[in-house]
């Protein structure tokens, strides 16, 4: 279900337009990041996506239906609702908590009591241990996660984020957004995330939409805003992340580990089997130095060689000329602690390791810092 | 102790009633306080501009003399019963009233942006939210109310309503001491034990997740290790 504005326009009487003529559609599933200086309205524009404020002019659809057509009440139940301060009632339970729209919508208490407790297992926290809890026996973590989960309590396609990490430390925040983004992945909700922590946006957002003085400046994704700010306001209200963007080397070669090589086995029908910089990664190659498989594990003992299981070479490897932005993304999400890396005529010339991207990597940053 | 004896069986059949027509004073006047100032009270936080001249209202029926006020009442509704009650629930009002007020606008207006944006009504925001969150502070109104109630409902005896109050002033009439203790002690008593239970009351009404036992048991461990 997507949320589209249209020319949408909030004023205050007195006041210059909070909104001012707001054209932005959020593709369902997307997590659309608002984001900009205070006072440029990103609240204003999520509030109004539940009737909590109501536009002076335009029209706000979701999943192509105005919502002036719905009932506020019954608009507001049917979308998610997480801010910064929690707003989690301190009179009630974790599981009151939780439970209270779908109390609302005459949800069965076993029907209720399932929910919660498969909404608390997706942050990890125990239901025998939180459920029965009140908001101020928890830290200020666990409270922020249990104001996400009241949000999500009735599986709504729609959910509105308000600064809900804004008041937390910087390590507890970065928990909750890794966690927020393995929940989206798995969920595909419609997120309107509002934020002024650009490190936040860049981090959940599948796009972001920079608002400034009420007006939406610009709308793209992370990298498109890096790479192509529209005016140097963008440019430097997401600037040093504009270095960082770069890879910092050219090619592979330059932080591809080659030295090293052990010849463990040669093999009698032709080839062997290779191992670099002890990595623990067995590479099988033929009399031409073509990769033809590579194992994460080999036996003991030489004559159990036969039984190795050997994985594609040609589905793992890296090439040489790959870009190095590219392999960096592709250490960073599998699950290998390293890939080989071949030439034009796929003979293995050396490896990469998560241990060499990281040490590039932060000599980069070194350099960006002094 | 045998003074004591000797006392009861001397006053103690005058204490009784007069004590049964003092706890009905009390008991009368402040359920109607009760019924008039808790809503009111809530109306007022709907419209704060309202709420000033109101309470001003109310607070200068508190500061007229009770004495006065009944007096000023004679002409008008007469003496006896029914005019020492609506003297009695008026001045009721204001400590009702102004808790009341404060109670429910004293709740963190986070607290009530979350509960309207997960589609509350105003209706089920004021008795899961409001109502709940400020019924202590609405309690201690209602307690300091009873606790005045129960020594202005002495002085309602002077308009013929009855009450421990008429043993008071026949003592001081007739200068005995005794008597005026007849009405006196069991006056303190009343309102030290009416204080006493309010405060169990609203001991009671403080939601368990705002006392301080439950938020001083926080399990540290499982701070440090998921926090």
């Amino acid at each position: 279900m997507g949320v589209k504005f249209e020319n949408v326009t909030k004023m205050y009487p007195g006041a210059r337009p909070a909104v001012n003529d707001l054209s932005l559609e959020v593709q369902s599933g997307e997590l659309m990041v608002l984001i900009g200086p205070s006072g440029c309205g990103k609240t204003t524009t999520l509030r109004m996506i539940n009737r909590l404020e109501e536009p002076t002019g335009g029209t706000i659809s979701i999943d192509g239906r105005d919502i002036e057509s719905y009932d506020p009440i019954q608009l507001r139940r049917g979308i998610g609702y997480a801010i910064q301060q929690t707003g989690l009632l301190p009179h009630m339970t974790v599981e009151q908590n939780i439970e209270l729209v779908p109390k609302l919508l005459k949800w069965d208490e076993k029907r209720r009591h399932e929910r919660t407790r498969e909404l608390l297992e997706m942050v990890a926290m125990d239901y025998g241990t939180f459920a029965h809890r009140y908001p101020r026996q928890l830290s200020g973590g666990q409270q922020q996660r249990v104001g996400v989960l009241r949000a999500l309590a009735t599986d709504p396609p729609v959910i509105l984020m308000d600064e809900p990490f804004g008041a937390l430390d910087p390590l507890s925040r970065e928990v909750l957004q890794t966690e927020l983004k393995r929940l989206q992945a798995k969920l595909q909700k419609t997120i309107v995330f509002v934020t002024h922590d650009i490190d936040e946006a860049m981090r959940l957002g599948d796009r972001i939409a920079i608002l400034r003085d009420g007006q939406l400046l610009q709308v793209g994704t992370p990298d498109e805003l890096i790479r192509t700010p529209q005016d140097d306001f963008i440019a430097k209200f997401i600037g040093r992340f504009l270095v960082l963007s770069k890879a910092p080397v050219d090619s592979v070669q330059q932080f591809m580990q080659t030295v090293a090589v052990r010849i463990q086995r040669e093999l009698p029908q032709g080839g062997r089997i290779v191992q670099i910089a002890d990595v623990p990664l067995w590479f099988w190659i033929d009399d031409e130095g073509v990769l033809q498989g590579v194992a994460g594990e080999v036996p003991e003992g030489a004559d159990q060689w036969n039984s190795v299981n050997w994985t594609n070479g040609d589905a793992v490897c890296v090439r040489e000329t790959d870009s190095p932005d590219e392999v960096f993304g592709r250490l960073a999400d599998e699950e290998a602690e390293a890939l080989p890396v071949v030439d034009e005529g796929h003979r293995l010339v050396g490896i990469v390791t998560r241990r060499s991207a990281i040490r590039t990597l932060s000599g980069a940053l070194r350099r960006v810092e002094a | 102790m045998s003074w004591l004896a000797d006392f009861w069986s001397t006053y103690g059949s005058q204490i009784l009633p007069a004590l049964g027509q003092h706890l009905i004073l009390v008991g009368v006047a402040l359920a109607s306080g009760i019924i008039v100032a808790v809503p009111l009270g809530i109306i007022l936080t709907r419209f704060p501009r309202w709420s000033s001249p109101i309470i001003a209202v109310v607070s200068i029926i508190q500061t007229i003399p009770s004495l006065v006020f009944f007096a000023l009442l004679i002409p008008i509704i007469g003496i006896g019963l029914q005019p020492a009650l609506l003297v009695l629930f008026l001045y009721s009002l204001l400590p009702i009233l102004r808790n009341t007020y404060i109670g429910v606008r004293s709740v963190d207006p986070t607290l009530l942006d979350a509960s309207r944006g997960q589609g509350m009504t105003s209706w089920e925001i004021l008795y899961m939210v409001e109502l709940p969150l400020s019924a202590p502070i609405i309690v201690a109104g209602i307690r300091l109310a009873a606790i005045y109630l129960v020594s202005w409902a002495t002085i309602a005896a002077l308009i013929g309503a009855g009450g421990l109050g008429d043993l008071i002033f026949s003592g001081i009439d007739s200068e005995n001491t005794n008597l005026l203790l007849a009405g006196a002690i069991p006056t303190a008593f009343l309102a030290l034990i009416i204080g006493f239970v309010f405060g169990q009351v609203r001991r009671l009404v403080t939601p368990r997740g705002l006392r301080a036992e439950v938020v001083t048991k926080r399990d540290l461990r499982t701070e440090v290790v998921v926090g």
